[in-house]
């Protein structure tokens, strides 16, 4: 029920239990023999819900949602491209999931090779030499690629290069990596046509400058075209280029990022690679390097030798940054996913997606404002509407799309332009869809311009209106022991 | 065609005569030819769905369910049937971060539970929406402690899981973060070692309640004295242990991390997990990660909205408190199922199981006399016994009856040769614990 | 249309600085400033003994949507904070000159020749 709006506590009755154990076959043994000084004295505020209740709840709070089996989900820098029911039954399998991660390696040798297929086809399909599956998302990839860029220069004796070279395009996650990393950023300015600019590329070289970090397509969703004058000067100026992956769908088949001169790069498989987005997570954001910094890759390394898989770990590596393997199953979806599209059809992701971006491109560039003409690549970028007239704001415009039943693009990123709007359409919509997400687009335009008291109010039709977000940061109140506090205070 | 690819001949002729091109190739005419990848992927052929199938069924041949008696960070608990069913529904795992919260009520409300209940467990003001692991985890909860006391160095305990150790050595020495280590003392931290080290350099201490022997560690006098010095206090926890464990809390803790795979989540060959982080309320500014807020609709309802946003990469960038964006958001559930099936005496049941299963096989395992207890500390699921029998002479003989147990300590190094780890959780069936303790008394 | 007052220095930064008397100021944000934030919701500010650099972050004024640095327009020992912008953040939106954020002694009251008159400013932010 749409209406629905209990918190499982409130459901909480002392008598009811939603879970069924085993009997205490030792009764001889009690925890309270252990010393009062090591156990808990607080009362824990956990609920007590019957086994149906528990899930009228989840169900009835889960349809306040909106996934990609609902309709369009057309958020760019997202890929929020379908998720294949087939992986979801591989990655159920038992003789998978009950694995402990410490077995002896000849009990897990269908799992190892599992991730020693899925680094060599990730390599091949970017053309790097290897991959580390470890890292669990695309900002810890870009992490653990800034680490061993820094590794690399230290291992050459050269400890004055901290510096990356970011361009303001980029998603924040690039500058944040970078200072999570010890190193400075360099932030240098697109040009107008939102890429980066050679000139001032070139005022930035030092021998301070570990690196440069890029994605290409841009946030913009435009082809750097001059990529490989930009690695060559990089890679003059000694320094390594570092490719954020997040906008790696459109390249599929036609780009790989090692060949553009890329050394190190991050996959965001939850992109990419189909795998869910679980509501903002498990990802995955594995790292593949070339030939000279493989022996950087983080511990534990999955190898083969003969016909046998073995887990390694080298004392070059710039050392752990996982517990295990990354988020392992995450990583067998995307393993399914390649298999199932298979070189055949993992070539054509990129030619449909960037199909169906230009699409859109030609066909909201009448009302919407393109601020960067030509081709796009997987998405488009609008900077709002062309008749601003009625200071109708992106935000309005998204909120209006959702009373539509569509989730609104990526808005006000990146922020080279203030009112963006970054629509990615992914190559698993019908032309059918995407003519539909014109139309209403069109239509909130023309609403726009007659009607903007609409989109301001809207949403109308979804669970909740607009939230008060200034109450939220303001009261702080972050758990039901709060709420009830909040109440209590309130009257 | 291909079933993830609706588009036919006819859609994308149509498509094309839109853009006025001739093919697709034309959108790619400005990449550079030098780059430009005419070739096949070296990569297998598509699979139909039957051939997936086949294809894991042979995988799986070569993997072994084993019944575990192993821990170490990743546990054999008992995961309820509802869970999946919750989880794998659409809404929850295909939707996206929170970030349009009218049509995300679903995953915001449970985030905020799934809060409520670190919180609870923990003792602390305010959990995050979680980090990805209880290493990880630790390692953000030491970039806290010194960002909040702007001093660069962390002492951490020598009685850490050396996987978490490891991690938070990448983290820090990354960052030119320093950090010295606390002694073991007879299996737990030394108290009169930590004092020593305290000084105006160090900006946390970080210890593991249950350690890497097992041991529940008594942090009687700790907090007053890292207080006195102006550090936090990090406390690591098994998430589930907190059930029946003094609360980090309790305990005087300024941060508590650690691993949630405990509430229902399988071994999964290790991922993914989720590590959760709570801290008081003085530090929420410097704490990484989402956090779910309470909040109304402006027609009063009750709704859950992502808050303190200005703390994240996405609005701070290079000045954020960690570049951290996705998270485990879908582990998250797990937790918030697992927890309120189990509620309060469900998990307290989990606990006492746990410790009874381990503690008589604890004492068989002692009376076989194969098996010493250097430590004699107190323990709950987990424990760790000294034995001559070689660790390789112990694992082949459980692996031939289908057992991971006993685990040698000594895949963490030198220092923990001839220590061997057994874990016993509320699945194992006296059937199984007896069978465990008679082929190692057969063996020498 | 941003407010402006008369007779206050003003950075580029858009901070303002208000002479009470001998070495002493007020500092705080424009208008401008507040209404590009929105609705402020944290205000993260030094301890009175501190001392300020000019053109060095100083704190930080945190809304639903941005966090934006402070930047010193002079520099100084810090007197008092206000801490009324403790509990009532949004007290910078209501009236951002009368809601000062600190009272400094200035260490080099030449530092306020290097600062924007109100013309000055309101020209730079057009």
């Amino acid at each position: 029920m749409i209406n629905y709006r209990k918190m499982i506590f409130e459901l909480s009755n002392s008598e009811r239990i939603g879970y069924s154990l085993p009997k205490s076959k030792f009764n001889e043994y009690k925890i309270k023999d252990l010393n009062s000084t090591l156990l808990r004295e607080t009362e824990l505020l956990l609920p007590e819900v019957s086994e149906l209740d528990v899930l009228r709840h989840f169900t009835n709070i889960s349809i306040k949602n909106f996934g990609v089996e609902n309709g369009f989900y057309p958020l760019g820098s997202c890929t929020m491209k379908y998720n294949p029911k087939i992986n979801e039954e591989m990655a159920n399998n038992s003789a998978f999931k009950s694995l402990h991660p410490l077995q002896p390696i000849g009990t897990v040798q269908g799992a190892l090779e599992v991730y020693y297929n899925l680094q060599k086809y990730l390599s091949e399909i970017s053309g790097l030499a290897e991959f580390s599956l470890n890292p669990y998302a695309g900002a810890h990839g870009e992490l653990v690629g800034l680490m061993i860029i820094k590794a690399y220069h230290e291992g050459r004796g050269d400890f004055k290069r901290k510096k990356i070279i970011i361009p303001d395009s980029a998603h924040g996650t690039n500058p944040a990596s970078t200072v999570v990393c010890g190193m400075d950023v360099i932030e240098i300015k697109s040009n107008k046509e939102g890429r980066v600019d050679l000139e001032t590329l070139k005022s930035v070289l030092s021998d301070e400058v570990a690196g440069m970090m890029l994605t290409n397509p841009n946030t913009l969703g435009i082809f750097e075209n001059d990529i490989c004058e930009i690695t060559k000067l990089v890679h003059e100026a000694g320094g390594l280029m570092y490719y954020d992956g997040a906008n790696l769908n459109a390249l599929l088949g036609k780009v790989r990022p090692g060949d553009m001169g890329f050394d190190v790069m991050h996959i965001n498989l939850h992109k990419t690679f189909s795998t869910p987005h679980g509501g903002g997570g498990p990802g995955s954001g594995p790292v593949g390097v070339t030939e000279e910094l493989v022996k950087y890759l983080p511990n534990p390394r999955i190898k083969k030798f003969d016909d046998q898989f073995y887990i390694e770990n080298s004392g070059d590596a710039i050392g752990r940054i996982s517990s295990f393997y990354g988020n392992y199953l995450v990583s067998l979806r995307a393993y399914a996913y390649i298999l199932t599209l298979g070189k055949e059809n993992l070539s054509k992701v990129g030619p449909f997606s960037t199909l169906n971006a230009n699409y859109v491109s030609k066909a909201l560039k009448t009302t919407y404002d393109l601020p960067i003409d030509g081709y796009c690549m997987h998405e488009v970028v609008f900077n709002g509407l062309i008749n601003k007239d009625n200071d109708v704001k992106t935000l309005d415009i998204a909120k209006r799309l959702l009373d539509f039943g569509m989730h609104a693009p990526t808005i006000y990123f990146p922020l080279l332009f203030p009112q963006a709007i970054m629509i990615e359409p992914t190559e698993t919509e019908s032309k059918e869809t995407i003519d539909e997400f014109i139309n209403i687009m069109h239509k909130i335009a023309i609403e726009a311009k007659e009607n903007p008291g609409k989109l301001k109010a809207a949403p109308t039709k979804t669970p909740i209106r607009r939230t008060d977000e200034v109450f939220a940061a303001k009261m702080m109140i972050f758990s039901y022991k709060d709420y009830l506090d909040y109440v209590n205070k309130r009257g | 065609m291909f079933k993830y690819f609706p588009h036919t001949k006819a859609d994308v002729d149509s498509m094309l005569k839109t853009l006025n091109i001739k093919s697709i190739d034309e959108l790619y005419k400005d990449i550079p030819e030098t780059v430009v990848f005419n070739k096949d992927y070296d990569i297998p052929s598509f699979m139909s769905e039957t051939e997936l199938r086949s294809h894991f069924a042979d995988l799986s041949k070569k993997n072994q369910e084993l019944t575990l008696f192993s821990g170490l960070g990743i546990y054999d608990h008992y995961q309820p049937a509802v869970i999946n069913a919750i989880t794998s529904r659409q809404e929850f795992m295909t939707s996206y971060t929170p970030y349009q919260p009218e049509i995300s009520q679903g995953t915001l409300q449970y985030i905020f539970e799934y809060q409520s209940m670190i919180q609870t467990l923990t003792g602390m003001d305010v959990s995050n929406a979680s980090m990805y692991d209880g290493a990880t985890s630790t390692a953000e909860a030491c970039f806290m402690a010194c960002a909040v006391t702007k001093r660069n160095k962390i002492l951490i305990s020598e009685t850490l899981n050396p996987n978490i150790v490891n991690v938070i050595k990448t983290y820090l020495k990354f960052k030119d973060l320093t950090w010295d280590f606390i002694a073991e003392k007879n299996g737990e931290t030394d108290f009169a070692d930590l004092e020593n080290k305290l000084d105006d350099s160090i900006a946390g201490v970080v210890v593991q309640k249950t350690n890497i022997y097992g041991i529940i560690e008594d942090y009687q006098g700790y907090s007053e004295t890292i207080k006195a010095n102006k550090s936090l206090f990090i406390i690591n926890s098994d998430i589930s242990t907190l059930g029946v464990l003094k609360s980090p809390k309790e305990d005087g803790a300024d941060i508590a991390s650690g691993e949630c795979q405990s509430l229902g989540m399988p071994p999964a060959f290790g991922g993914p997990t989720l590590g959760y982080l709570a801290t008081d309320k003085a530090y929420v500014r410097k704490m990484p990660g989402r956090i779910c807020g309470y909040t109304h609709d402006l027609e009063g309802r009750r709704a859950f909205v992502l808050t303190l946003q200005a703390r994240e990469q996405h609005i701070r960038r290079s000045k954020a408190n960690s570049n951290i964006c996705s998270n485990q958001s879908l582990m998250a559930l797990f937790v918030t199922v697992y927890l309120s099936l189990m509620g309060k005496n469900g998990l307290v049941k989990v606990n006492e199981l746990s410790y009874q299963g381990s503690h008589y096989l604890y004492d068989r395992l002692l009376e076989t006399g194969k098996f010493k207890d250097r430590f004699n500390k107190p323990f709950l699921k987990e424990f760790t016994l000294e034995t001559s029998i070689a660790p390789e002479t112990i694992q082949t003989a459980l692996l031939q009856k289908g057992i991971f147990g006993g685990v040698s300590l000594d895949v963490f190094g030198e220092k923990y040769s001839g220590l061997i780890n057994f874990t016993v959780t509320e699945k194992r069936t006296k059937k199984e614990i007896d069978q465990l303790v008679e082929i190692l008394e057969a063996l020498s | 249309m941003s407010k402006l007052v008369e007779g206050l220095y003003y950075s580029k930064s858009h901070e303002w600085v208000k002479v009470l008397q001998e070495n002493q100021v007020l500092i705080g944000i424009t208008d401008f400033a507040q209404s590009e934030l929105g609705d402020v919701v944290f205000v993260d500010l030094p301890e009175a003994g501190d001392s300020i650099s000019q053109e060095a972050e100083f704190g930080a004024v945190e809304s639903v949507k941005a966090a934006s640095d402070l930047i010193a327009p002079v520099s100084g020992e810090i007197l008092e904070v206000n801490d009324e912008l403790v509990g009532e953040p949004e007290l910078l939106n209501q009236d951002p000159y009368k809601n000062w954020l600190l009272k400094v002694e200035l260490s080099n009251p030449d530092e306020l020749d290097e600062l924007l008159s109100a013309e000055a400013y309101e020209e730079f932010i057009k």
